[in-house]
Order: structure tokens, then C-alpha cells, then sequence
């Protein structure tokens, strides 16, 4: 039990317990859900570097590609140079500096899975909790639909929509998020199904707690959890689609960039510039990599008992 | 047993009926057919547009249309193509096994390679070999399929060239023309499977072994094995005959729902190893704004998970017996 010894140690730290008064002594200083869930998240080792690693990329690629010389697109003297102090990634057949390509294809990506993210999980959790909260026959009628979504390859359907909406950032991340909410949808509705049925909201219903505090103080805290979970994963996946769909040429395109149009452009070139397959490639790895700790030490943060790995 | 095979299957078929009516009009929403000729330069004349149209049922409304082009579906005529010649039943038909091999080898590779690492790092929890395989499975899920597959056929032709000799094959699912004799025409499918089948299985993998792992925990943890244990079973009795067979079953539901998944996924293989299966015939139907085509491939996709799901449920009676007499 994480639980008991984090908050054991935590209550009888050595001088508390050497001047502590009679009355004090079993007792630990209260302390609130959400500084329970930032202790265990900041006690995950992956999740933190994970953190650190994925602010820094974000900052590198908003801050560092406003600073650095080259613009997405500005053409270069320089041709298929190999990395260099000049071009630390290389640049490509036309001279287009990488790192400048690289940087401007991660903001774009990175503002379509966030977008995706924050657009399903909206949806689908007020979808799934409806449906979870009602039953009956609305629950079946609005989880079939949401199981018809999943049926159909997402890569599928998403590039006959891109192809049709055409390749701006933010109509591709709409395509993507008019498919992802089904998941979250499903994900809500579990959550909401499992805490009706808790003891402890029956114990909080019991002590005679308000609907509302039993809402605002038990179950939104409780369901916070997965949503927030679901969000990270949302932000991996729709950045595997994102660059999957660019890949395919159905996704972002020029003049936008983004790292799967960039590692798209790359593959012919892999043998004589692999330097322009290799380093977007990394940046979506790191991305999606960093954002799956950071998932995994949520969950543990705020489900502790749950040994349950993601799948 | 049997009878819940049939009302598994009966269960279905208005699954499927209802998901090919959004298929037809999420195919309607993917673009005028006739845009290819309309850009065309000099632009056809007016009559040449309106037969096109004619051809292709374009004037007629949403659900009559639907209707007919059902109706036709279940003799197998799935609707007319933007390119006059192409029979698109014809084409699914030539491109359907080409990718369900596959689909099935990699889903058979990830499904073994995930149980046996799965279950190995359940019972050895927190050990070397546990997080080596946690850190490989993140980092797999965080890999794009495209870029990997990119990435070993690159790999499959440095060694080639290293060989001196066509070893590992990198392009087609198989070669043209075919060699003589049945089996080496087996062994030639089975070389051009060997890359994408790496690529595509390897995705699933880490995603599988992850559950298994989680699955497997909770069984180990859970009271009956600890029963069984105590009755002075023999630990490997425990694990294969009582916790294994139970970890199974939530794996059986998520292998099915990710189906879907894998086909999107055979859709980016096919396209690096340039196979002309399903995924080479969607892409380019996308690309012509052949409605009908991407239509079609919807519904036979669509189709391929449910008769997937339709599995799944049917070996989850196998495996957890309550659920026959449900």
C-alpha cells in the first residue's frame, strides 16, 4: 500500500514526532486530495524527467524556432549539408535549414494533438457521462454510435475527411478529434457506471453529504483522473495520426509543415541525407514517448491501488 | 455453445447494415467524384460532365441511392468507379488476402511474442527483464509504424547490398512473375511477409504485452489462485491452468477492438513496402475521389472487424463458460 506509507512518513517526520503534543500523536495534518495526487506524480521518476524533457522540447520548439536564424521555408545557401554548427540538423536538397523545418513541424504538430485532446475529451466525456448517467435506452442508442466510430479505421476515414477539408492545421486536428471522442465517450462512461456504484459515495450518501458536495467532493475528483490520464494518451496518439496522415499525404501540407510531412519528404533521401529521416523521427518518438510517462505517473498519482497497466 | 454461435451472428447482421449506411454517407462527404474531370484543362464540356454524373447516380438522392448501390453490394456490384473499367468488387476481391495474410501473421506474431513476454514479466514483476520490456513496449507505442517500417526496409536493403544478393525482400508481396512450383511460390510470399509483418506486428506487441502484463497481475493477485496455490497445486499448474486461462479473456475483447487499429495500420505498411493490397487500393480511391471505391472499402473493412469481434466473442465463450449460458 503506496498510500499508507507515503502518508505515514509524510505525518511523523522526526521533530514533529520528538515535540509533539499528547493529543497529536496518532494524527496526521490533513492535506487535500490534489497535493496527495502533485506528491505521488512528483515521486515518479520517469513521469518527472519525462516532464522536464517534453517542457524543454516545447520550449525549444515556440522559443528556440523564434530565435534561431532560419525561418520554416527560408532557403539557405547551403544544400544537403550534413549536421554542422551552421545547420545543427542538416539541411535538405533545396537548402532549407532542418532544424528551423524540424522546430516549426513540432509546434504544428504538437497544436493539433492538443487540439484533438482537449476537442474529444470534451465531447466524448460529456457523451459517455450522459449516456453512463441515463442508462436505459439512451446509454445503448449513444454507445452504439460511439461503437460504430470504432469500427471504422480511424486512419481510414481521417484521410478521405483531410483529403476533402483540405491540409490546414487546425481542420486536419477537427477531422482527427470527430473520431477520438468515441474512445474517451467509452472511457467516461465506465468511469461514471463504476463510481455510482462505490462504497464510498454510499458511505458519503449515508453520513448524509448534499448532492452536490457528493458531486463537487467525491465523484469529480474521482473522475478526474482517467479524463486527465485520457488526455495524455490522446495527445501521443493524435500526434501518431497526425504525422501518420501527413506521411500518407493526406495530412498537413506545405507551407505548414509538420514532423510526419517532414519525415514523409525525407524516406527517398534516407541513404544520402539521413539526417533529414532521423531527427524529425526522434522528436516524434520523444514526444509521444515523454507523453506516455507522464501519463503513467498520473494514473499511479491518482489511482495508487490500481496496479493496472495501461494498455 | 451453438446456439450462442448463431445469435452471436444474428446479433451482427444489423450491426453491419447500420454501419454501412454511414459508410455510404461518410463516402458522400468525401468529395465529388467529378472533380478530377472538372479540373481537367480544356475543361469537358457540360453533356460529358452530366452523363458522368448520370453514371455515377450523383442527382439522386441520399437514401434511394444508398438502397440501390446495398442492393447491388449483395449480388456484388459495389457501385460504379470514377474509372469506367475498374470493377471495384473485383479489385477488393484480388486485394483482400493479400492483406489479410498480412494482418493475420502479424496479429498471430504480436498475440504469441505479447503472452509469453507478458506473462514472463507478470511473474517476474519489478525484475531487469520486466522493465526492459515495459521501456521497449513505450517505446514501440511511441513509435510511428511509418517511420519503423521506413526503417527496417532500409535496414533489409543496407543488407542486401552488404549480401551481394536479393535476401531479404523489401518491395511487393511477392515476385513478378511468380516462380514456378507451389512451394516456392510459398516461400516467395513467405520472404516478401517477413519486413512489413516485423513492422506492423510490433505496434500491437507492446500495446498487448502491456495488458497482459496488467491482466496477469490482477490475476496472480486475485483469491482463487491464492486458493489453488494453497491446495498445493503445482505452480505451473497455477499459472497455465488456472491464471493464464482467466488473463486471456480480457485480451480476446481488446484483440478484436484493435482490429480496426491494425488494418489503419496495414494501410501505412503496405504503402512503404509498396504492396498493392487493401490499403494501396484505398489510398489511391482516395486520391481520385472515387466515392463508391472508398465506400466499399469501408464496408468490407468494417466487415472485417465485426466477423473479428464475432471471434473474439465466440472464443470468450470458449474460454470463460459462464458466459455461454448468459
Amino acid at each position: 500500500m503506496p498510500d499508507a506509507s507515503t502518508t505515514h512518513r509524510a505525518g511523523s517526520a522526526p521533530a514533529a514526532v520528538a515535540g509533539a503534543a499528547d493529543d497529536r500523536e496518532f494524527t496526521v495534518a490533513e492535506r487535500s486530495q490534489g497535493r496527495l495526487v502533485l506528491r505521488r506524480f512528483l515521486r515518479h521518476r520517469a513521469a518527472m524527467v519525462s516532464l522536464v524533457v517534453l517542457v524543454g522540447l516545447i520550449l525549444l520548439a515556440y522559443v528556440g524556432g523564434a530565435l534561431w536564424r532560419y525561418d520554416v521555408g527560408e532557403i539557405t545557401p547551403d544544400n544537403s549539408a550534413a549536421p554542422s554548427l551552421q545547420h545543427p540538423f542538416g539541411t535538405d536538397a533545396v537548402g532549407k535549414d532542418q532544424l528551423a523545418q524540424v522546430l516549426g513541424g513540432t509546434r504544428i504538430s504538437l497544436q493539433v494533438s492538443v487540439m484533438v485532446a482537449v476537442l474529444a475529451t470534451l465531447v466524448g466525456t460529456l457523451w459517455g457521462s450522459v449516456a453512463g448517467y441515463f442508462g436505459g435506452w439512451i446509454d445503448t442508442l449513444m454507445m452504439r454510435i460511439a461503437d460504430l466510430v470504432l469500427t471504422l479505421p480511424l486512419i481510414a476515414v481521417a484521410a478521405m475527411l483531410a483529403h476533402h477539408f483540405g491540409g490546414t492545421w487546425y481542420l486536419i486536428g477537427l477531422v482527427i478529434a470527430g473520431l477520438y471522442w468515441a474512445y474517451v465517450s467509452r472511457v467516461a462512461r465506465g468511469v461514471v457506471l463504476s463510481l455510482r456504484e462505490k462504497e464510498f459515495i454510499e458511505a458519503a450518501r449515508a453520513l448524509g453529504a448534499s448532492n452536490s458536495r457528493i458531486i463537487l467532493r467525491h465523484l469529480v475528483p474521482n473522475a478526474l483522473g482517467s479524463i486527465f490520464v485520457n488526455l495524455t494518451i490522446l495527445v501521443a496518439l493524435a500526434i501518431l495520426l497526425e504525422t501518420a496522415l501527413s506521411y500518407l499525404g493526406f495530412g498537413v501540407q506545405t507551407p505548414d509543415t509538420s514532423l510526419g510531412l517532414l519525415v514523409s519528404e525525407a524516406q527517398t533521401a534516407l541513404t544520402t541525407r539521413p539526417w533529414l529521416f532521423y531527427f524529425p523521427g526522434l522528436f516524434i518518438i520523444t514526444i509521444a514517448l515523454t507523453i506516455n510517462f507522464i501519463g503513467d505517473g498520473l494514473r499511479d498519482a491518482f489511482d495508487p491501488q490500481q496496479t493496472k497497466v495501461r494498455q | 455453445m451453438l446456439i450462442y454461435a448463431v445469435r452471436r451472428i444474428v446479433v451482427s447482421i444489423p450491426i453491419l447494415l447500420v454501419s454501412s449506411f454511414v459508410v455510404f454517407w461518410l463516402g458522400t462527404l468525401s468529395g465529388n467524384p467529378l472533380t478530377p474531370l472538372i479540373l481537367r484543362n480544356p475543361p469537358p464540356p457540360p453533356h460529358v460532365l452530366a452523363a458522368e454524373a448520370d453514371r455515377l447516380h450523383l442527382n439522386e438522392p441520399l437514401v434511394p441511392r444508398y438502397l440501390s448501390w446495398l442492393g447491388g453490394v449483395l449480388r456484388g456490384d459495389f457501385g460504379p468507379s470514377v474509372i469506367a473499367t475498374q470493377d471495384i468488387g473485383a479489385e477488393l476481391g484480388a486485394r483482400f488476402w493479400v492483406t489479410m495474410r498480412l494482418i493475420i501473421v502479424a496479429m498471430v506474431i504480436a498475440l504469441v511474442l505479447a503472452v509469453l513476454v507478458g506473462v514472463y514479466t507478470a511473474v517476474r514483476q519489478y525484475s531487469k527483464a520486466d522493465y526492459t520490456a515495459t521501456f521497449l513496449g513505450f517505446l514501440f507505442l511511441a513509435m510511428p509504424s511509418f517511420w519503423l517500417a521506413i526503417l527496417l526496409k532500409q535496414g533489409g536493403i543496407d543488407f542486401n547490398t552488404i549480401v551481394g544478393d536479393q535476401v531479404i525482400y523489401t518491395i511487393g508481396a511477392s515476385s513478378v512473375p511468380a516462380p514456378p512450383g507451389f512451394l516456392a511460390r510459398v516461400v516467395d510470399i513467405a520472404g516478401h511477409l517477413v519486413l512489413p509483418t516485423i513492422a506492423l506486428a510490433l505496434i500491437s506487441y507492446a500495446a498487448w504485452s502491456r495488458f497482459t502484463r496488467a491482466s496477469m497481475l490482477e490475476t496472480l493477485n486475485s483469491d482463487y489462485v491464492r486458493l489453488a496455490r494453497a491446495k498445493g497445486l503445482s505452480r505451473r499448474t497455477v499459472m497455465f491452468r488456472h491464471a493464464l486461462r482467466t488473463a486471456l479473456i480480457p485480451l480476446t475483447t481488446v484483440t478484436a477492438l484493435d482490429v480496426a487499429t491494425i488494418l489503419g495500420g496495414a494501410v501505412i505498411t503496405e504503402r512503404v513496402f509498396q504492396w498493392r493490397g487493401l490499403g494501396d487500393f484505398l489510398i489511391e480511391s482516395i486520391r481520385q475521389f472515387d466515392t463508391y471505391a472508398v465506400t466499399s472499402w469501408l464496408l468490407v473493412s468494417a466487415a472485417i472487424v465485426i466477423a473479428f469481434n464475432l471471434v473474439a466473442d465466440l472464443l470468450y465463450g470458449v474460454l470463460d463458460p459462464r458466459i455461454r449460458y448468459a
